[in-house]
């Protein structure tokens, strides 16, 4: 099947690549551009490990086709931190030890920062049915649970 | 002081620092299984049976092997013959032979360049089936009209005159029975249900083998074990071990499921077919469903002699299992595990490994135990309930300490059990009134814990600071651990230690990270061989300051003169040696391998308070509470990690999870949305609380914390859901229809 010129801007580089129209854009990061950290757990949009920003909006990459990136923006878990400096969601994780096998970390950042950014506030409650989407298999998410709370308190204070 | 006298003052060990892989696994920057590639790298594809029991009357591969850019395909033609035991179940579950035996059973296997292609060629490949007859429930199995999956598999311990499904046979146990129920004041017998799960790691298998004609080879994969994955490669395609240096990647969890070969012998014989060109095969979430290594599942009796006060009489277990096509669920262990918390002075035990058309299972955490306490708790809480005993008194009650002989035998050293359920009985979740459609459910857990081969090196560089090689891949934390212990014994600063996980290449046989064993055996070795390196460097600074070596001791990261009779010399530091090491006799480093003795047995109880909704059935979780001895927790967070993973692991096991199969034998439920795992909003917080009773033989007092958790939530869970209900539910798992029909049941 021929392949389609696919131009995008990814963690705000612009990034171009030969995409088959059969590939999806989690495919398409890990395999043409280069960027691993984003996951595959399923492939069905069921586990969340492959979660990114398309134009802003949370999706699952794995139910996006690269060829559908097209002129859009993308941010990975590979563009969380600016240089050095952790996103306090990255630096809490590691503080609360709320990954342990780390595999659903990328995902769960990158959808933790996605509700953070619209509710600066939110419950537990509300952290656990936005995280619903994203398994994790270790740790129980009571961890994770505390470090996404943690990290939007510190967010809060700073803002 | 403890009890055992070991000290518990420590510097390093029990604080929390930040894991040393931390920044790389909240980046994305982490290498896992499918993050590695190599140059002219190529990607296979794995044609998988669609019945559960066929014979394989024809392979044509013509049609693939002829599209542009196939680059090999492998059938069971190109593995050797001759294999035998489990040499020979692993090659047979790798690739099917005359035979498919399950759903998803690999029967070819292509290499192409691009992924897209390899599975467009699976495609292409046309196979002959004559359908047979299939089995998947284990009391179906061993009805006398089975089908019979295999024809002598069975091996010396089954009886003559068994189903021909029965492959392994156990009896075992001592006292007098029959006085023992005679004894008791009530005596009940019940037959208990659990199905299969799966590990549900997140990370798909996957791996890069490459292999030339020269049967040397190399392998990069996510795994438990990579001495495991060599050996077993080695054994299925002939080759020579020392000729396959096996790389761990990061590991996506594991949980048991990746201690053994799947693909990955497909991708070495694809590699060596294609000129050596290496081949990556990552699993779909259907093929890791399908065809990698569930749990068994079980049908289990148990029956049970009590007094009026709680104390136990006599009890009996008789377990089936089935593990899938091949010998090797499980049936021994869950016997093991299952009245191992009660002293018991009459006890049998009688087990069936059971062949059925089901994927081969493998290990999951505390494989066995979980099923054993499901059918064990239950029945003890139903008893209590029955005679209007405290669950958690008769535990008490009825608790093994020290030096009691286990119900499956050997005697028990330092254990745990009663400061647990004495932390239990003092914990606040219990004085938690309950309301309408709300119960408590209590169980207990177990598991040995394990050493294994082990094989570890430690070296000093020449700035002081020290890296720690290991064969443990790191699944929930264990390079903090061991950097905290190595740290702690040699009296330097935790971020002057790097555990590295290495290949084959680097070190001994070790056995995978599994059984709990990595903080225990690793550590336990690293500490040994940093007691190589003291000594060495005891020796150094004895020969500058002309003194006997025995006249030096380490303390506070350096040398020091044990005494005032030694001299008076000024500490040497660990950072003053390393850097004068070039002049004063070479490189300091330890080693130590063995097979560490002392492991230290683990106990756990579980409360858990759950509320039903009387409409639809639904369960919910309102609190949940782990309390397990850890002996020593090295680095608590990991610790209650484990507890509160293996905790909602269960807590999966008991009200969601199974391996469904259609009339077909086809597994019905493949994918994450309906095999479904707990997600965040299923649950509360999960209360923990890390007892501490050091395990005498280890340095520190570890343990192993990683299996005990997932057992007691299958029975907790159960006698909660009885409490809120009044119906008792002794088939797992306890989905909102069956609660309801219980409930149901119960009203008419």
């Amino acid at each position: 099947m021929s392949k389609h010129h696919v131009t995008t801007t990814v963690n705000g580089d612009a990034v171009e690549f030969l995409a088959d129209p059969r590939e999806t854009l989690l495919d398409c990061l890990r395999d043409h551009v280069g960027l691993t950290g984003t996951k595959e757990g399923c492939g069905t949009g069921d586990c969340g490990a492959c979660s990114v920003e398309l134009d802003g909006t949370l999706v699952c990459s794995c139910l996006v086709l690269g060829v559908e990136a097209n002129g859009k923006t993308v941010n990975t878990i590979e563009g969380m931190a600016s240089g050095d400096a952790l996103h306090p969601l990255q630096r809490k994780f590691i503080e609360h030890a709320a990954l342990q096998c780390g595999f659903c970390t990328p995902g769960i950042l990158v959808a933790a920062k996605a509700l953070l950014d619209k509710n600066p506030d939110p419950t537990e409650e509300e952290v656990r049915y936005w995280l619903a989407g994203n398994l994790c298999r270790c740790t129980g998410y009571d961890k994770i649970i505390r470090a996404v709370m943690d990290a939007a308190a510190e967010l809060r204070e700073a803002a | 002081m403890a009890k055992d006298g070991l000290n518990t003052e420590f510097r390093l060990v029990g604080t929390r620092p930040n894991r040393p892989d931390g920044l790389d696994k909240v980046t994305g920057r982490a290498r896992y299984g499918a993050d590695f590639s190599l140059p002219g790298m190529l990607h296979g594809a794995v044609l998988r049976s669609p019945h559960a029991h066929a014979k394989i009357l024809k392979i044509d591969t013509s049609k693939a092997e002829a599209l542009d850019g196939v680059k090999a395909v492998v059938t069971r033609a190109d593995f050797p013959e001759g294999l035998e035991g489990e040499d020979w179940n692993l090659q047979e579950n790798t690739m099917a032979g005359d035979k498919v035996l399950y759903d998803g059973h690999a029967v070819a296997a292509v290499a192409a360049t691009s992924k897209l292609l390899a599975e467009e060629a699976v495609r292409l490949i046309e196979v002959e089936y004559e359908v047979l007859p299939h089995v998947i429930d284990v009391d179906d199995a061993i009805k006398p009209d089975a089908p019979v999956i295999r024809e002598g598999a069975s091996d010396a311990s089954v009886p003559e005159g068994m189903p021909p499904n029965v492959v392994r046979y156990m009896e075992f146990g001592r006292g007098d029975l029959e006085a023992g129920f005679a004894a008791a004041d009530l005596v009940r017998e019940n037959t208990y249900k659990t199905e299969a799960t799966h590990q549900g790691y997140i990370e798909p298998h996957a791996c890069v083998g490459q292999m030339g004609s020269d049967a040397k080879g190399e392998m990069w994969v996510c795994t438990q074990g990579q001495w495991f994955i060599r050996k077993m490669c080695c054994a299925v395609l002939g080759l020579e071990a020392s000729q396959l240096r096996v790389t761990p990647s990061e590991i996506g969890g594991g949980f048991g499921g990746k201690t053994t070969i799947f693909m990955e012998p497909l991708s070495l014989a694809l590699s060596r077919k294609a000129n050596g060109r290496p081949v990556k095969i990552v699993m779909s979430r259907s093929e890791v469903l399908r065809a990698t290594g569930p749990t068994a599942s079980g049908s289990m009796d148990v029956k049970i002699g009590m007094k009026k006060d709680g104390t136990l009489t006599a009890a009996r277990a008789e377990f089936r299992m089935q593990g899938g096509a091949f010998p090797g669920a499980p049936v021994d262990m869950a016997l093991y595990c299952g009245f191992a918390p009660y002293k018991l002075d009459a006890v049998e035990h009688v087990g069936y490994d059971v062949l059925a058309n089901r994927p081969k299972c493998a290990a999951y955490r505390a494989p066995g135990s979980p099923m054993g306490a499901f059918a064990v708790e239950s029945l003890i809480d139903e008893m209590c309930r029955e005679l209007g005993l405290d669950p958690v008194e008769v535990r008490m009650k009825n608790a093994v300490r020290e030096g009691d002989q286990s119900s499956y035998g050997p005697k028990f050293g330092s254990i745990g059990l009663v400061e647990v359920l004495e932390a239990v009985k003092g914990h606040s979740n219990l004085a938690e009134p309950l309301g309408p459609n709300q119960g408590r459910g209590v169980a207990s857990g177990y598991w040995f814990n394990h050493n294994g081969e082990t094989s570890v090196s430690m070296s000093i560089a020449a700035d002081g600071t020290v890296q720690v090689s290991v064969g443990t891949p790191d699944i929930g934390g264990s390079r903090a651990s061991l950097s905290l212990m190595v740290a702690e014994h040699l009296g330097i600063p935790y971020e002057d230690v790097r555990v590295n996980v290495v290949e084959t290449g680097s070190l001994g046989e070790n056995e995978p990270t599994h059984g709990s064993r990595a903080t225990f055996a690793s550590g336990k070795a690293a500490i040994l061989s940093t007691d190589q390196a003291i000594k060495e460097m005891c020796r150094r600074a004895a020969n500058e300051w002309g003194i006997d070596p025995e006249a030096v001791e380490w303390a506070d990261g350096a040398a020091q003169p044990a005494g005032p009779n030694a001299g008076k010399f000024p500490p040497m530091s660990i950072k003053e040696i390393a850097g004068k090491m070039g002049e004063t006799g070479g490189p300091i480093s330890g080693h130590h391998e063995s097979l560490p003795e002392g492991v230290g047995a683990s106990f756990g109880a579980h409360v858990v308070d759950v509320e039903v909704d009387p409409e639809t059935g639904l369960t919910k979780i309102l609190r949940y509470l782990v309390v397990q001895d850890a002996g020593r927790a090295i680095h608590p967070s990991y610790v209650e990690g484990q507890y509160q993973g293996g905790a909602v692991q269960g807590i999966g096991w008991a009200l969601n999870e199974e391996y469904i199969y259609g009339e077909d034998g086809r597994l019905q439920n493949p994918i994450f949305l309906d095999y479904r795992i707990p997600v965040a909003s299923d649950l509360p917080m999960i209360d923990t609380v890390i007892v501490e009773v050091p395990n005498p033989g280890h340095p520190y007092g570890v343990r192993g914390v990683g299996e005990t958790g997932i057992t007691p939530p299958l029975p907790a869970i159960a006698s909660a859901i009885h409490q809120a209900t009044g119906a008792r539910l002794r088939h797992l798992p306890m989905t909102p229809q069956k609660v309801r029909a219980a409930m149901k049941a119960q009203d008419s």
